[in-house]
Parts: structure tokens; sequence; C-alpha cells
């Protein structure tokens, strides 16, 4: 199990890559946003995969509003952070960077902002997309993402 | 205190420094190093790497390493490759890889200049008649002695100062005292010391299977076999692999495992392929799934349940499905049961929280055991079985004793499992360990109705701890309330800002800390602050835990069957390898 000294050494493997994160291109809407939850993300949820919700499909390129907790981060001023259902109480570095949980949606910042909301629940706007992506520079693999996201404390 | 004391005591001090420098102690990071290092004890024909490492990045002809006074290659069959100025690093290497020895005394030198470096590896010897046909290790992750009093009282019941039964792991003929350091730490984790039990080598906090040497990349360092290798390529034994944890988690993964950094799971499941354990059963099924698969957490489009599947093996993602497969008579079985860890035992019957409504139908290591002993018990050369009852160490992370307990029962209930397999046969070894402990202890009930409004009015010590109340066993000794009026006292030695409320946490896993305003700071979660009667408490970690932490006292392991006599005293961690590998006879051909 997890120990500190692991937790430190593999923030730090990740936070090597410097976080210069790709923001997508996408045009602005202001109309009409429509929220999403971690309850409504599957259709359904099983231990060899999970199919995401019509409603979720049909919203990809779109702009959504989401709650959730901000694990986390890697480092104090990030444009990257995860999203959780639950606060990420046990940093989930502390066991390994894999062993964060499968219904995570990983957000994108417009900006690098400082993380003033680490362990809150935090509301998110921003383009919905959706497909496997491995972040290049820390190899973190996502399969929904929030981008050109604004986040505001709950 | 008198001054003179100080200043008679400064030169001696002196003197134990100078001393230390001679015999090249402190200038480690500047002296040659050598793998295995040093006391290593290495069982006879078993693979290892033989690496040397030169500081200053030297050329070849300007250093020298012997083994017994003989060349590199005249002992170890390999000369071995000189590597100059190794990875673009300031050291030279010197490797020889996939080598192995017969039993004896080895001093290996290594000269650089004026620099001898030596070390000396004891090679034992394996081969005599085998003793035992089976061998079941049982590993509770961070189970402590305070874990384990606690669950005799929650599952025997406490009478006029004696239990009413035996816990099964308590009734077994051999014990032994088992220290638990790597050779970097005093404190180790659960990869080291997993590493330690099954290869025989200790090595450095997040290292599985190898050395950590120099090398840049996790899976570059020196391997060292595990025992899941050995009995794979030296028997034709079958191989079982069950936790509740992520099965590519420390523990089960070092039964297959080389990396310098445990959280290489992707690279993990492709050595589980590689082995290939007849059963393996445990969560973490999403580095299973290629990239491509939502929910996958893989980088790469290796899709290893269907590898697994046409390599013969059923796959299994629930109890009925193990059951049935077990029952189907399946010789080989991969069970994943749950994305992440599986529930544990105070989840699965009290409290419904965690992933249970998720995953409705996990079992649990009880289980496991019962369908894995099955299986690996129809393999006429008998089988060597690894379950861990993981979460014991996650929930005492956590500070939440009862679920620490419970899995503590629950993997008292796969013992029992396992010794009414070998009762009526004389022919099966088990051992029961933890691979480190916690610092953890009981120290007397909590009673609501001792006058007071705060935790510690309501503390019973001495003669006030008082035996608890808890509900009526199930069938299986697990209590159906402990949420009563009596509660044992367990506490933690070791903790960050936290509110202690000395009840159990039935709405989900206790979360002691959360993020504090600065960076890497935790501090109490105020949901339990609020709790009546709650007891807040400054923490006593560095300030960037935020959980409690694994201690360096040492861990019980009982044992019984054939060659468990040799389990007595204390040990190092390392022996219980060594303990099992003779029992196997795996050093023989
Ligand atoms: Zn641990």
């Amino acid at each position: 199990m997890g120990t500190r000294a692991p937790c430190q050494m593999d923030r730090r493997a990740l936070i090597g890559g410097g976080f210069a994160l790709a923001i997508g291109t996408y045009p602005a809407k202001a109309e009409d946003i429509e929220s999403i939850t971690f309850d409504g993300l599957y259709k359904s949820f099983g231990v060899l995969g999970f199919e995401f919700a019509d409603r979720v499909r049909a919203l990809k390129s779109k702009r959504v509003k989401m709650t959730g907790f901000m694990a986390p981060p890697l480092k104090a001023e990030s444009s990257f952070f995860v999203l959780t259902r639950q606060p990420l109480a046990i940093c989930p570095f502390c066991q390994s960077d894999a062993e964060w949980p499968v219904d995570i949606v990983v957000v994108f910042l417009k900006a690098a902002t400082p993380a003033i909301s680490e362990g809150r629940r935090v509301s998110v706007t921003g383009v919905l997309e959706i497909g496997s992506t491995i972040d290049k520079e820390t190899g973190f693999v996502s399969q929904i993402r929030i981008v050109e996201a604004d986040v505001q404390r709950f | 205190m008198p001054r003179f004391n100080t200043s008679s005591a400064f030169p001696l001090r002196k003197a134990a420094l100078v001393t230390l420098i001679l015999t090249g102690w402190l200038g480690g990071a500047q002296a040659q190093t050598i793998y295995p290092i040093d006391r290593a004890d290495i069982l006879e024909g078993s693979k290892f790497d033989f690496k040397v490492e030169f500081p200053d990045a030297p050329k070849p002809d300007a250093v020298k390493v012997t083994i017994n006074g003989a060349s590199v290659e005249s002992v170890l069959g390999k000369a071995g490759t000189f590597i100059e100025s190794e990875e673009g690093q300031k050291h030279s290497a010197l490797w020889a890889r996939e080598v192995s020895l017969a039993p004896g005394r080895y001093v290996v030198e290594a000269v650089q200049g004026d620099a001898k470096k030596t070390v000396v590896w004891n090679v034992f010897p394996a081969s005599g008649p085998r003793k035992a046909k089976n061998v079941i290790l049982f590993i509770g992750d961070g189970m402590s002695i305070a874990h384990r009093t606690a669950a005799r009282i929650l599952s025997k019941g406490w009478r006029e100062g004696k239990y009413d039964s035996e816990l099964a792991i308590d009734d077994m003929p051999n014990m032994a005292l088992i220290s638990t350091s790597g050779n970097d730490t005093i404190v180790t984790d659960s990869a080291n010391s997993a590493s330690a039990y099954t290869t025989g080598h200790k090595s450095c906090v997040n290292a599985l299977g190898v050395y950590c040497a120099k090398n840049a990349l996790s899976l570059d360092h020196p391997k060292v076999e595990t025992i899941g290798e050995l009995v794979k390529r030296k028997t034709k034994m079958a191989l079982g692999v069950v936790t509740n944890t992520e099965i590519e988690d420390a523990t089960p993964a070092s039964m297959v495992a080389h990396t310098r950094r445990r959280s290489d799971f992707n690279e993990i499941v492709k050595m589980f392929l590689e082995v290939k354990p007849d059963v393996m059963m445990g969560g973490g099924s999403p580095n299973f799934l290629p990239k491509t698969t939502p929910g996958s957490k893989r980088s790469d489009d290796l899709d290893a349940i269907a590898k697994f599947r046409e390599a013969g093996y059923t796959i299994a993602t629930t109890k009925t499905e193990m059951n049935a497969a077990a029952a189907a008579g399946a010789s080989k079985l991969l069970g994943l049961y749950n994305t992440g860890n599986i529930d544990g035992a105070f989840d699965l019957r009290l409290a419904k929280k965690g992933s249970v409504s998720k995953f409705p139908d996990q079992p649990d290591v009880t289980e496991q055991t019962r369908a894995a002993l099955k299986i690996l018990s129809a393999n006429p050369d008998g089988f060597f079985l690894m379950v861990e009852s993981g979460r014991i160490d996650k929930y005492s992370h956590s500070l939440d004793w009862e679920r620490a307990v419970f899995d503590t029962i629950m993997l008292d209930n796969a013992v029992k499992v396992a010794k009414d397999f070998a009762a009526d046969r004389n022919d099966t070894l088990i051992i029961v360990v933890p691979d480190h402990t916690h610092a953890v202890s009981l120290i007397g009930t909590y009673d609501d109705n001792r006058p007071g409004q705060l935790l510690r009015d309501k503390l019973g010590v001495y003669d006030k701890s008082l035996p608890p109340n808890y509900g009526p066993l199930d069938a299986d000794g697990f209590p159906t309330d402990v949420n009563t009026s009596r509660r044992l006292a367990v506490v933690f030695g070791t903790y960050p800002d936290t509110c202690d409320t000395g009840k159990p946490f039935m709405d989900g896993e206790r979360v002691p800390s959360v993020a504090g305003a600065d960076p890497k700071t935790f501090v109490a979660n105020e949901k339990d602050c609020t709790a009546p009667g709650a007891a807040r408490k400054a923490g006593n970690l560095p300030f960037e835990a935020n959980t409690g932490v694994h201690s360096a006292d040492d861990g019980l392991l009982t044992a019984m069957g054939p060659n468990a006599e040799k389990f007595r005293g204390r040990k190092d961690n390392t022996f219980v390898f060594r303990v099992m590998a003779e029992a196997l006879s795996l050093g023989g051909k």
C-alpha cells in the first residue's frame, strides 16, 4: 500500500512533462448549456467496460455544465485537473496514478488557474469531448473530457 | 545535564564517524554498487541479473570484478557486458543477465583504482526431497497485532478474560516475528515487502522483483526471479494469485512482476500474461481493456481479456460466474470483479457502501479462496497459491479500524477454508503473514453510557474497559451490528489533522482529512468534527500526509504443514521465500 514516498515520486513523474496542454478550438456558444451528471454519464457500467449514455453521446462537442469534486491537482498552477464523483481524500498517487476511479472526467481549463478549489465541489462549464485520448505529456488516459472549460466553486 | 557529559561524548561520536568513513559506509554515493547486494540469500538455480555500477564513468580497463577471486565468466558462465557511461549517466555498468549459481558462499569484489567494494552472497540449497505438495501463502496486508486481537474479540467472543474459540490464523503450531524493512529504509511499502516474500531479496520502496539501480526507466533495473516464475519454469504445479485489491496492485503483482515502479499497471498486466498463473482473481479490470474500450486505463490496444481467453481461461466478472467456473471444472480462471478494489467485508455485509451498488455480486476473499482451491487442487503436481486480504492496509491508512478488522476476520475465514482443505493430508504448507504493520492499538472501550460529553469521557480504560456489546454474529463470524453503545477503542498512532468520532463509519469508508488551503497540506475532515463528542487532533505526521502510514514494527507469522517448523524466533521477511522454496524443492532441476 501506499506510502508518502511513492506519492511524491509519482507526482513528480507526472509533473515532469510540464503540462503543455493543447486547448481545443471549439466555437464558443453561449446558448443552451446542458447539464450532465456523474449518475447520468453511463448507459451501462461493467467490469469489462462501459457505455456512455445516449444523451451524453449526443452532447459530444457541445457546451455542457457539470459538477463534481476537484481532485488534488498535480501542481499548484495547472490547466488540467480531474473531476470526480466523490472527494478524493485518499490521494490516489499515494498508491499509484493508475488507481484513479474509472468514472472520472478530465477538465482542460481555458487558462492555468491556481488550484484554489482542490478537494471542493466545483461547477465546470466547457465543451464535451468523448473518446479515448492519451495526453502526450503525461500519458494520462481519459475517455471523457471537458475542454475550454471555466471552473467555479459550487 | 552537566556540560562535561556532552564534551566527553563528542570524541566518541567522532571516532565512530571515522570508522564509518574507513569502512566506506558514508561513501556509499561514490562507491561501486553491486547487485545482488551484500548478505543476499539467493536460491540455488534461481535467475538473477548481476550488475555492478562504477562511479565517474570509467573505461572497462579501469575496473576489475571477481567472484571468489575468479573471473565473472568462470563463475557465472557469462563474461557480462560493460557499458561505459550507462544511459549517458555518470557511471559505467557491468551487466550479466539471467545468471544463476550453485549453493555456496560467494565473495564478489569490484575494484576501481584504489577503491574496492566487496559483497558476500549466500546461495542456499533447496534441491532435497520435496516436502510439500502445495503451498498457500496468505498475506494480510498491513495486518498488525491489534487487528488480530480485535478480530478475535469481534468474531470469537470474550468472556471472563478468555476467548470462546480460536481464530484459524492463531491456531497454528509455528510462529515467528517477521521484520519487514527494505534495503533502503526502515519502513517499507507493500511492493518491496511482498517482493521479499516472492523473490527472497530485499529491495527498495515501490520496487517489485528488481533491485533499485541507477537506471532511468522502471523496467530496466536488475531483476530477480519470482516464485511465480520459478513454479512455472521448474515445476508442473498450478499457480494461483488471489486478492481483493486490484490484481495489478503491489502484493499480487509481486508474484510475476519486475519493475522499479509499482504503479506500472499496464506493464504488470503484460507480466501476468507472460507468467500466466492458472488462477488470477481480484479487481482492477480497466488495465485489461484495450484503450478503445470505454472504461480502459490502457494506453495501447492490448486486449488482455481476449489474450487470456485465447489461452484457455474462463473469464468471470461476478461471484456467480466464479462459482460456476469452479463447479464446471475450469482449469484456468481470470476473475475480475471490480474496476477498482473489491469492496471489503464491512461494506459487503453491513454498510453496503463503497461500490457495492455498482457491483452487487462480488465474491469476498473467503469465497475466492474456496473457488481457487477447487480449481488448483485438481492439478496432480500440486499448486502454489497466494491469497491477499489487501484492504486491511488500505482501511488502516484511512484510520477506519472496523473495516480493517472485518477484513481480518475475512482473512481468517479464508485460512479456515485452507486448513480444512489441508486437514486430512500432510502435504500442504500454510503461511499467514502481514507484509508490514500499522501503528494501531486496542486500548479499551467507548461506552456511550459513561458520564460526560467528550469522546475521552466515554473512553473506558483499565478497570473501565468493559467488553463491547456488539450485535450477534452471522454464520461467518461477523458481528451483525457494530454501531452499538459500547464499542472497542482502537487507536492509530499516526494521523494527519483529523477528528475521531469513536464510532463506525456506516456511511462509507472514513475520510480522515481533506485538502487544505495551502497546496499539499491536509486538514481535518470537518464532516467528522461535527459528530457529537468528536475529538479534534492535530496531526503528528509530515504536513503532506493525508492518511496514516506504515510502521516498522515486526509482523506476526503463523504457519503449519511441511517445513513450517523453520518458523521460530525473529526472521527477516526474505526467509519466508526460503522456507517455501525449500518445501517445494525449487532449487532442484
Ligand atoms: Zn499501505
